[in-house]
């Protein structure tokens, strides 16, 4: 798996979005600053976290996940191109880890900056509900017991990206 | 051609990626996936899911339907569970 972050620039609207595909953290604060501008007038972001909730049938003790390099990249900034052509973005930013993360551990981080906070917010769920179902990642599990499992894809994502869709 | 996999159907195939030289008549996804299944047993468990596996030509998602005549890398790999 790539170690290093790569950015695609070919069209304009995909000028605007900073993509990233790391195994290195990412500053959630420097990301938002970096989308800071006059013209932007809100910021919205997401961030997604490793869980390992106490109360699960198995406890979970690690993360790894594994992408398919060459089209993640493409996969989002077709997710973000298409989140600019629906709303008026400033800019926006999808970064996701790949490889062997702890409970606890960030995953991916979202942003969208608009001139208004409802086009931040909107494109912000948007780029993080059509992530989760249009781009090449698999999560596989470690748990307490020494046992692991591929993770079963939710209904209810898919149902969250459809709805963009309506 | 060379067919990718990923996660477990990776694991299922033993292999990341194999170079093929597919027959003309192997002209879809379907029929690639047909033809992949009868190379042998690992093949056939990982593929015997019908309609669960999923598909990309050239770094484009892609159905059953969809050509593979002038493709340079085609994928195969589980529903999808990032973010």
């Amino acid at each position: 798996m790539p170690a290093r972050s790569r950015s695609f620039r070919r069209s304009p609207a995909a000028d605007l979005a900073r993509i990233r595909v790391q195994e290195a953290d990412f500053d959630a604060g420097a990301e938002l600053s970096r989308l800071a501008s006059p013209a932007a007038g809100g910021i919205a972001s997401f961030i997604g976290i490793v869980r390992s909730d106490p109360a699960a049938a198995r406890l979970v003790t690690a993360l790894t996940l594994e992408h398919y390099p060459g089209m993640t990249e493409k996969a989002l900034e077709k997710i973000a191109v298409t989140a600019a052509a629906r709303w008026p973005l400033t800019g926006c930013t999808i970064i996701h880890r790949v490889g062997r993360l702890l409970p606890g551990q960030n995953i991916v981080f979202v942003a969208a900056a608009s001139p208004h906070r409802e086009a931040a917010l909107q494109a912000a769920a948007f780029l993080i509900d059509w992530l989760k179902t249009a781009a090449p990642f698999w999560k596989h599990e470690d748990y307490a017991d020494g046992g692991s499992a591929w993770l079963q894809p939710r209904a209810a994502d898919e149902q969250a990206a459809s709805a963009w869709r309506a | 051609m060379r067919v990718l996999y990923f996660a477990w159907l990776r694991e299922k195939i033993g292999a990341s990626s194999e170079e093929l030289d597919l027959p003309p008549e192997v002209a879809t996804v379907g029929a690639l996936i047909d033809w992949l299944k009868a190379r042998g047993p690992r093949h056939r468990d990982a593929f015997s899911g019908e309609g669960i596996v999923r598909c990309a030509v050239d770094h484009e998602f892609a159905g059953v339907e969809a050509p593979i005549g002038n493709a340079g890398e085609i994928a195969f790999f589980p529903p999808v569970t990032g973010g």
